[in-house]
């Protein structure tokens, strides 16, 4: 083992160029003769386009052109789609309403694209974009969820009526309402899963170059998955043929998950350097992205938990409206089902989950994977009404997990909503983490905390996710349009040093330093001399992405594989320079020895060999350079518990985290200073939906919350230090036995926050706080609790 | 941003002329308010006119008396100075939580009581304090300067050169943050001066303004459980999704105990 091997926590080499202002981000570039695009946006959440009048905008001075969705129309550029589609209770696919990438004859959400003006500055795009007239016939507006297919709401698409998408369910409803009706307790929670807004730090941007003598369309922009990008682009939106349109993502400053889907502006830039023949370019303002980025969560939830006189669970119920926005997005039907209903089992041996989700059109942003996606609100509800069943049941709420948890010895273990969990020891997990959080200390800190005024709450989130998402197969099963492997190509240079080429791509997830540590680890070679290649399809073989933390477990097994393949052959080669069978050839240390002599050779004279053939095996192809494809086996299950501790200030309503501390299973971990890293950011925006974070739309349908003055982000005071440890069950199901760690934090904290505000809350006779727990609405809550207690 | 004629006038009295003959003309501070709202095209100006580099108006300096702020002084050098520190230590605590770090080292004292923010922390340190705005025209109290949202007596052409503070014999500044923003959602000063006892509130109304049963409760006896039965009216409160007016009120009783608690324990 070296400094850079697998489980060292080697630092990031893409640090030095990101902190120093050496990245390459989508705005750095610039193509000769561009022009900028500046957006018509709806200023009304629901109305009718009348009428569209170019022609003071044209005649704006540095003005290129003003383009309208007929033209789009007109050009025969298709509709934006949604990859998967997801059968209701009566067997019918979903609603999918056109979603065209510039709107024409109405507009559904506020922001929703009317028309672009094309200038040579951005000054004279937004000018133009100012002078373009636009005549609305606005319409009333659906926007609250739970009632959004209710009768007598405005209809936002004729193809949906009632607004409703879909109405799906999974599990057996009779035999859960059977084992409701025979159960010993129950409890009924209802709750809203807070709308937020993903606020990567480098805003969504695109770049769109089209070479008139090639015919070749070039799009740089903000992609968690250009191969991706660049399928949808091609086979659905018909911009081009697939060979025609090279997707390059350069540095990409976040996107957790808002910069998976292929929005209208990149769509809208390619078609319109092709029609000017010059460069488009067009970058969000921040005001932009509140409005444009798919926004994530948005549930209205009923749930429910039966147990036997003990404490055993019996049977979960629970019914989910899930807002998708205007339209459908990239991924948006899948999140609220098959991304969420699918974990209801938790860690616990539930026999019985029902679980119907109603998913509806509103006059809002669409809503689409963030963070999680799905397992967040999962979680939400499973810890939710355990930890308010071993209220109502009187027992300590660990002790209740404990009664209920799948245990150690049981995998795989199979839920009642699908999965198959590979391994796990989450009893291992929770103890850890109580000892970590030091919960047996926890009454006198709460002893403590009552004489300052205060009240210390205690809440536990011990969740489990799917991520590594998927086996090709089950996603195909269940209505995904796109198979989810991975691919590698290890290409040796004839001097030694190793070029990966990969279809994953980070933004953010360190792939730099932890893929090379993977390569470096397995083929014995300098970790320095390693480089890794994403984010342009030219370059890098057919991947699906980084997204639902599957780059370590999908990615990196696709690259361990190209690592077995590159052994294979270099044994060949090293057996004829050796004079030995290749099957008496052992590979150790980046070194090929014949076995029980020491004959040796170095891989980096074996990749030499390869490129100049003069002493070469006769029937070996030259070159060392080998691909993988990897379709994993099953999903990965991290799973850990998570501790919270808050004080509340009853004067003001305001919470304070004084503790937080999480015992994570995350498999093998490559590199632990990177998973801490992701687990402090997930922490935080997961603290950021329980406390601080909401979309706010008012009632016709304008996006209260729509800047930094109104949106509040987490920052670095409204956190602890974290106390961050891990247990390593490895799964046996990939070759590094990795199962991913990017979402986690942000799937455990809203739970064991909000559990830990409800513990606190208790003792003044709050039962219910919604999320984001704000000072104003804690403040509320204890005071409305005061007036109830005096009647 | 649309565009607009950049000046940046020697004198004063340059300065005036400019925003006397331009119609669209506004003077620059900081430019911590002005340049966001020009960047998101919600002002549509002929000439900005920068006072930076104007050396006069820079500049703290104290006597047994007071302390008067040059207009030009930016709250990170408010927040960081001995001599505030020494004499009013509570303005000094309110400069130093107005926005963020950035804010702090570019927003002035003058930029910000001029824009009069509802929702700013100075317009309740000079009326808490019972300042002096001393302008190129006149001087003005605080209490008739601050008249509405976003309004002040600041007539067109009269620019802010300073702010005389009186050094009072104990006061406190506590503010109850926008969780979003930090702007005050409310903040309250509270002084016990050689002229009575004062509490200016800002962030819950329109305006700053005082509150005189707490000052007469305070005045009979200094503590925080002179105000704690006193709350205000909501009408007239600010509402938003943050806080409704009932909050606020609330909020108002419970910094100005705060405050009274921490000015006399500091």
């Amino acid at each position: 083992m070296t400094d850079m091997s697998i489980g060292r926590a080697v630092k990031r080499t893409e640090d030095l160029r990101f902190i120093t202002g050496k990245g390459h981000y989508l705005d750095d570039f610039s193509r000769p003769h561009q022009t900028y695009a500046a957006f018509v946006r709806s200023p009304h959440a629901h109305a009718e386009i009348k009428k569209i009048n170019k022609t003071k905008a044209l005649k704006v001075p540095g003005v290129v052109a003003v383009l309208t969705g007929d033209e789009l129309a007109a050009d025969k550029i298709g509709t934006l789609i949604c990859g998967w589609v997801i059968k209701g209770k009566d067997g019918s696919p979903h609603k999918a309403p056109p979603h065209p990438a510039l709107a024409t004859k109405k507009v559904r959400y506020v922001g929703d694209h009317v028309a672009v003006v094309i200038g040579e500055t951005l000054d004279a795009a937004k000018d133009g974009a100012e002078a373009v007239e636009v005549e609305y016939r606005t319409l009333p507006a659906a926007v609250d969820t739970a009632s959004a297919h209710k009768p007598g709401q405005p209809q936002l698409h004729a193809e949906a009526p009632n607004n409703l998408c879909y109405d799906w369910e999974i599990g057996d409803r009779a035999k859960v309402d059977a084992a409701f009706s025979g159960a010993a307790h129950a409890v009924k929670l209802q709750f809203v899963n807070n709308r937020l807004v993903p606020n990567a730090i480098e805003p969504r941007a695109a770049l769109a170059d089209y070479d008139t003598g090639s015919g070749e369309f070039t799009l740089y922009t903000t992609s968690q998955n250009p191969h991706v990008a660049r399928l949808v682009l091609s086979a659905f939106i018909g911009i081009a043929p697939e060979h025609k349109l090279r997707v390059i993502a350069p540095d990409v400053g976040g996107g957790f998950g808002s910069k998976i889907f292929i929005y209208a502006e990149e769509t809208v830039a390619l078609w319109a350097a092709r029609k000017i023949g010059r460069p488009v370019k067009w970058t969000a303002e921040r005001s932009e992205s509140f409005v444009s980025d798919a926004h994530g969560r948005d549930h209205v939830t009923t749930a429910e938990l039966a147990t036997d006189k003990d404490g055993k669970f019996l049977a979960m119920r629970v019914n989910t409206v899930a807002n998708l926005g205007a339209y459908l997005s990239t991924f948006a039907s899948a999140v609220p089902t098959y991304l969420y209903a699918t974990l209801l089992a938790g860690q616990y041996k539930t026999p019985l989950i029902y679980c119907d989700v109603q998913g509806v059109f509103t006059n809002t942003t669409p809503v689409d994977a963030y963070r999680g996606a799905g397992r967040p609100e999962a979680t939400y509800v499973v810890e939710r009404l355990v930890e308010e069943m071993a209220a109502k049941l009187k027992i300590a709420p660990d002790e209740l997990r404990r009664r209920n948890f799948v245990q150690a010895n049981e995998f795989p273990y199979t839920t009642p909503v699908i999965h198959q969990y590979d391994c796990g020891d989450f009893q291992r997990a929770q103890r850890e983490a109580l000892r970590v959080a030091d919960v047996a200390g926890f009454a006198q800190r709460k002893a403590d905390a009552k004489k300052r005024g205060k009240l210390r709450g205690l809440g536990y989130s011990s969740y489990i996710e799917a991520c590594g998402i998927a086996p090709s197969a089950a996603v195909g099963s269940l209505g995904g349009g796109v198979g989810l492997w991975e691919s590698a190509t290890i290409r040796f240079n004839p001097t030694g040093n190793v070029s990966i080429h990969v279809g994953t791509h980070s933004h953010g997830q360190s792939h730099q330093t932890t893929f090379a540590q993977v390569v470096a680890d397995r083929l014995g070679v300098p970790f320095e001399s390693v480089e890794i290649v994403e984010g342009d399809t030219a370059r890098t073989p057919f991947g699906m992405g980084t997204y639902g933390s599957r780059s370590a477990a999908v990615g990196l097994s696709a690259v361990s594989k190209a690592a077995d393949k590159i052994v294979e052959k270099g044994k060949k080669i090293a057996g004829h320079l050796l004079e030995a069978a290749p099957q008496d050839i052992e590979f150790r240390d980046g070194k090929f020895r014949v076995m029980g002599t020491d004959k040796e050779v170095g891989i980096a004279q074996v990749a030499f060999a390869a490129y100049v053939p003069h002493n070469y095996p006769k029937d070996l192809e030259p070159g060392f350079e080998e691909t993988a494809f990897y379709d994993p086996l099953n999903f990965s299950f991290p799973a850990g518990t998570h501790v919270a501790e808050v004080e509340i200030d009853p004067e003001t309503g305001t919470t304070e985290i004084v503790n937080y501390s999480a015992v994570d299973d995350f498999g093998t971990i490559i590199n632990p200073m990177i998973v801490e890293g992701q687990v402090h950011g997930g922490i935080v925006q997961g603290v950021g939906q329980a406390l601080l974070e909401g979309a706010v739309y008012d009632a016709d349908g304008q996006l209260a919350s729509g800047s930094y003055m109104d949106y509040t982000m987490p920052r670095a005071d409204n956190v602890p230090s974290f106390k961050v440890e891990t247990i390593v069950v490895p799964s046996p199901l990939n070759p590094l036995g990795v199962k991913g760690c990017g979402e986690a934090g942000a799937i455990a904290a809203p739970a064991a926050v909000m559990n830990a505000v409800h513990d606190a809350l208790r003792a003044v006779g709050v039962d219910k706080v919604e999320m984001p727990a704000t000072p104003h609405r804690v403040w509320s809550a204890i005071r409305n609790a005061k007036k109830k207690a005096a009647k | 941003m649309y565009e607009f004629e950049y000046q940046k006038p020697k004198t004063l009295a340059a300065a005036a002329d400019v925003l006397k003959k331009k119609k669209d003309a506004k003077l620059m501070a900081g430019g911590m308010t002005l340049i966001p709202t020009l960047k998101l095209r919600l002002a549509k100006l002929s000439h900005v006119v920068d006072l930076a580099g104007m050396k006069d108006l820079v500049g703290i300096k104290a006597t047994k008396a007071g302390v008067t702020i040059g207009a030009m002084t930016t709250h990170g050098a408010v927040a960081a100075s001995a001599a505030v520190k020494k004499a009013i230590p509570a303005l000094a605590h309110l400069a130093d939580g107005i926005g963020d770090p950035a804010v702090r080292n570019r927003g002035t004292i003058g930029g910000s009581i001029s824009n009069n923010d509802p929702a700013a922390d100075y317009p309740a340190g000079l009326v808490g304090l019972g300042a002096t705005v001393v302008t190129t025209q006149r001087k003005i109290p605080a209490d008739k300067f601050f008249l509405g949202m976003f309004e002040t007596a600041l007539k067109r052409g009269e620019i802010v050169k300073a702010v005389e503070f009186p050094i009072p014999k104990r006061a406190a500044y506590m503010k109850f943050p926008n969780p979003a923003s930090r702007y005050a959602i409310v903040g309250v000063f509270v002084a016990e001066t050689a002229d009575g006892v004062r509490v200016a509130v800002t962030g819950a109304g329109g305006c700053v303004f005082r509150v005189p049963e707490m000052e007469a409760a305070l005045a009979k006896k200094f503590a925080p459980e002179s105000v704690v039965g006193v709350s205000i009216p909501t009408d007239g409160l600010n509402e938003d999704i943050h806080a409704s007016a009932e909050y606020r009120a609330h909020l108002v009783t419970v910094m100005a105990k705060r405050a009274v608690a921490a000015a006399i324990g500091g």
